[in-house]
């Protein structure tokens, strides 16, 4: 198998890998680059949960090949907080671990206290937390992807257009319905 | 302190599934000694394996080892061992493992799977429950006589039946002899599968000293730990078995399915990782499948609408093995009624081998394949004794000391107000019109009963341990499986500690070296009986603190409580927060030294009181630990033109005995709903001579997006249950019990057709009404 040279930008860094021909963007990704946020879940484009943002546009990842990302930009669920494009610049950014430590801090800085963005979280991301738009967790990242690209394309989507923008990704555990409520929220 | 028990707090997980942080057992990291495996799976349903020539596959660079039956003969299995871990001398299914290749990529593992000569004599396969039952069926296990099985299964050694349940109460033939008015039928719930998100993947590694570690996507560490110790004749206490975040269960990851595979490969190549995940396709038939069913039951009323007797039998479906299907059969027997008082009943609940895929546990257990029957005859009888399906429900279903069909008598329940209720929330009674000419519109409820199907003395256990700012660390073995359980045992711990629920932290992942013992993550099991493990744990801690500082202030144990973190006197009206002194204890007085020290709480729970069946009429003082019970009823038009359903309204309401975050209960109620609606509408493996023709998302469909229904309306009601944690029961399964029969009985009421087996798809459902 010949290998391949590329750079690309991934959450906003530059990356290089070698790649052989047949790699797809979600191997590379898992498992050169070891963003793991990314799911495969069927490898054959029918679920959605490796869904990224290649130039803006939601792909199948496991559909792509690495070496088709050459040159591109690519966002994934690790990178989404780093890419809302309302919070550029905000101090915070990537901050996002909810253990912390001093003695005054105890306990209080949980994920488990808080409504608010407190780790620089998307939107979509914040909705997703507040109206329990996640249960296993396992088409999320894709699922979040999806939203992001909804809402950056058309930021007050109709139910229908959410639901519409979403049908690529499935869901086992909630039905849906929390999620297309957070991707309301988020609009 | 805001109230933590009854409160919606979001999920503990909830930030780092959002952020791609949580880690599921694909991400794992073993580095550049991992090995991959792929495995040779039987094309044939039923046929003896002659020989297995496995020479050019190992020739093959890259290659590392082959595991095949012989390097494991022994049996396997939960309650029945009835399986081998690579076959041996027959393969039963197609997808039935013969051998694992292990190599240095997936792709040269799958290469070799190919070069793997099996030479196979081909046998008659049975693919029908009915033509497993005759006398001159192929028999699939001569040897199950000689299989090790629980004391509440009975198999019939030299058939095909591995379990029978009966149920003899009153006079059936008696009772339909009073009978004004009665029905029967035939149903038929095909095989489906769980559909989780994530496939099944394991990651085993051997050491040399003996030692086993696995890492797996699995509801069921410490069943796996010890189902496949035992397999091996290994020490429980050698074999660890970590378990990370799993993407969506539904049953498919309890028991141990392919994660023995993985182990026994590894024991080949001793001291490196194997990881093997099975691809979509293998996903569909080659774990666990949901059983097939074929019901026929017969129910019968008095004129005023009393129900008197049934007679009922189940033959369920249950695939080439069923270690674990058995108890499918079993709990489809003690609940063969459905949630009705009926004084006179005759039923045999079967348990039949098929060359068909492995039945095992799907969210229900049995449930949503019985009630489908049961819940579409009581529409017809209601019809025909002229009683709305409603009133006839409120008038029949258990309620709080009605007779249980096994001899008890039932708990405290409401499921009448979970009738009143979901009828109500969709304007039950009220006649609507449809949204365009080609449409019917009708409405149609259904209600279920389900209680935990375990073996009697299932256990949990737990730990609290104070750290030293008093965040706190709760051990636990149960899995958190999107279910929501972390989230409210975090809850539960707090609120029996005293503490803000922020300042819990769960130990994850369950790993089985650390993590206290839990039977398995099913039946809907946790909130009740790992709740109670928690609490215990978490009083316990409590009970040190507060002697602690009792000795501390010389006041009395009984006069000191924990509350928001601090422990105060309601007698002295001192304070004390917690951090600090929860490790490092508190001075005594004078500096002469300290008392105190780390304080770890421990708790268990186990039911002591579930009694064994008499095996001649299933009758005895306590089949189960209790139930719980719910009602759906759906509003939906069906498209003359298409045949299409579309559900209009849901309402879901289910008695949980109380709520602990009724945030979550309703999230599970609303999954439930679409997961039902899901099977209902769309689902079937399309299983021809034992092959499966659609494994793969496009030709098995389930519920996207754009298919749920327009409205969902969660209910919940609550009468506590006497052993829950504040009263609770489970919930996560039972939403999707009565979806189904609802939505039959809603397109019966619109357009006037039954369909007798699922799933009512768009194509089935035209067909049907041409031919009306």
């Amino acid at each position: 198998m010949s290998q391949h040279s590329i750079t690309l930008t991934v959450n906003g860094t530059t990356e290089r890998a070698t790649v052989p021909s047949n790699m797809t963007l979600l191997t590379m990704l898992r498992e050169v680059l070891v963003l793991t946020g990314t799911k495969n879940g069927c490898a054959a484009g029918e679920c959605g949960a490796c869904t990224v943002l290649l130039n803006g546009e939601p792909v199948n990842s496991c559909m792509v090949l690495a070496v088709e990302a050459d040159g591109a930009e690519i966002v994934t669920v690790e990178g989404l907080a780093h890419s809302a494009p309302d919070k550029a610049g905000e101090a915070g950014r990537g901050h996002t671990s909810p253990v912390t430590t001093g003695e005054t801090g105890r306990g209080h800085t949980s994920p488990v206290t808080t409504g608010e963005d407190r780790w620089g979280l998307d939107a979509i991301q914040q909705a997703f937390v507040d109206l329990t738009g996640v249960q296993c967790g396992f088409c999320t990242p894709g699922m979040l992807i999806s939203a992001r690209a909804l809402l950056d394309r058309n930021p007050h989507p109709s139910e229908a257009e959410i639901k519409d923008a979403l049908r690529g990704n499935l869901c086992r555990c909630t039905g849906y319905t929390r999620i297309v409520e957070a991707v309301k929220q988020a609009a | 302190m805001t109230q933590i028990i009854g409160e919606s707090i979001p999920r503990v997980d909830a930030v780092d599934k959002v952020t791609g942080a949580a880690k599921f057992a694909d991400d794992m990291q073993f580095g550049p000694g991992l090995l991959y495996g792929r495995l040779v799976r039987s094309p044939h349903a039923h046929a003896l394996v002659k020989k297995i020539d496995a020479r050019d596959a190992l020739a093959l660079p890259g290659v590392k080892a082959i595991a095949t039956g012989a390097d494991t003969p022994g049996y396997i299995g939960l309650y029945l061992q009835d399986r081998h871990i690579f076959a041996t001398d027959r393969v039963r299914y197609i997808g039935d493992p013969v051998a694992g290749v292990v190599a240095t990529s997936e792709e040269i593992a799958e290469q070799a799977v190919k070069l793997v000569e099996v030479e196979y004599e081909i046998l008659p396969a049975v693919t029908d429950p009915l033509d497993a039952i005759k006398p001159d069926a192929p028999l699939l296990h001569p040897d199950l006589g000689k299989y090790t099985v629980a004391n509440f299964i009975f198999p019939k050694p030299g058939t095909n039946i591995s379990n029978h349940f009966k149920v003899r109460k009153g006079d059936a033939e008696k009772g339909f002899a009073q009978c004004d008015v009665i029905v029967e039928g035939e149903f038929r719930v095909p095989q489906i599968q769980h559909v989780p998100i994530e496939p099944h993947i394991a990651v085993a590694q051997a050491e040399q000293s003996g030692k086993i570690t696995l890492w797996a996507s699995s509801q069921s560490p410490f069943a796996q730990r010890n189902l496949i110790a035992k397999a091996l004749d290994m020490s429980q206490g050698d074999l660890r078995v970590i378990a990370p975040y799993i993407g969506g269960g539904f049953g498919s990851k309890a028991g141990v399915s392919m994660e023995a595979c993985a182990v026994v490969m590894a024991m080949k190549v001793q001291g490196r990782p194997v990881k093997l995940r099975l691809t979509r396709e293998e996903e569909f038939f080659t774990t666990f499948v949901r059983q097939g069913l074929v019901a026929r039951t017969k129910i019968g009323a008095k004129k005023e609408g009393k129900l008197v007797a049934m007679k009922t039998e189940y033959y369920w479906d249950a695939g080439a093995y069923t270690e674990y299907g058995v108890n499918m059969t079993r709990a489809g027997g003690y609940s063969s009624t459905g949630p009705y008082e009926i004084p006179n009943v005759h039923a045999d609940s079967y348990c039949c081998y098929t060359n068909h895929p492995v039945g095992g546990p799907m969210r229900g257990f049995g449930m949503p394949e019985i009630h489908w029957g049961i819940e579409q005859l009581m529409d017809q009888l209601a019809e025909k004794l002229e009683m709305d399906p409603r009133a006839f429900r409120l008038k029949n279903c258990l309620k709080t000391d009605s007779d249980v069909v096994t001899g008890w008598k039932m708990h405290p329940i409401k499921l009448d107000e979970c009738i009143e209720k979901a009828a109500a929330a969709i304007d039950w009674g009220k006649k609507e019109s449809a949204s365009a000419p080609h449409k019917k519109r009708g409405k149609g409820l259904a209600i279920m009963w389900k209680a935990p199907a375990m073996p009697p003395n299932a256990g949990s256990s737990s730990y609290v341990r104070l750290n030293e700012d008093a965040t706190i660390t709760v051990g636990l073995g149960g899995q958190e499986i999107g279910q929501g359980t972390h989230t409210v045992m975090a809850q539960m711990a707090a609120a029996a500690l005293g503490v803000p629920v922020s300042w819990i932290r769960i130990a994850t992942p369950v790993d089985t070296l650390y993590s206290p013992y839990e039977w398995q993550t099913v039946a809907s099991r946790l909130t009740w009986s790992m709740g109670n493990a928690v609490v215990a744990a978490a009083k316990h801690a409590r009970q040190q603190i507060l002697e602690l500082v009792a000795e501390h202030w010389n006041e009395k144990v009984q006069d000191l409580d924990i509350k928001d973190g601090n422990v105060i006197s309601y007698k002295s009206e001192q304070s004390l927060p917690l951090h600090d002194m929860v490790v490092y204890g508190l001075p005594k007085e004078g500096d002469c030294g300290w008392r105190g020290g780390p304080i770890v709480g421990r708790g268990n729970f186990m039911p002591t009181y579930v009694t064994g069946l008499d095996p001649e009429t299933g009758q005895g003082p306590r089949a189960v630990v209790h139930y719980t019970v719910g009602c759906q009823a759906v509003d939906l038009e069906v498209d003359t033109e298409t045949g299409q359903i579309e559900i209009l309204r849901v309402a879901a309401a289910f008695d949980v005995g109380k709520a602990i975050n009724p945030d979550q209960v309703r999230a599970q109620m609303e999954g439930g709903v679409v997961q039902g609606a899901s099977s209902a509408i769309f689902e079937k493996l399309d299983l021809r001579e034992g092959k499966p023709r659609n494994a793969s998302f496009v030709d098995y469909r389930i519920a996207t997006s754009v298919d749920m229904p327009h409205k969902i309306i969660p209910i919940i009601v609550e009468e506590p249950q006497d052993d829950g944690p504040w009263g609770a029961r489970g919930i996560g399964e039972h939403a999707m019990v009565p979806t189904a029969p609802a939505i039959a009985n809603a397109v019966y009421n619109a357009v006037g057709i039954r369909l007798p087996s699922m799933p009512l798809s768009a194509e089935r459902v035209f067909l049907a009404m041409q031919e009306k």
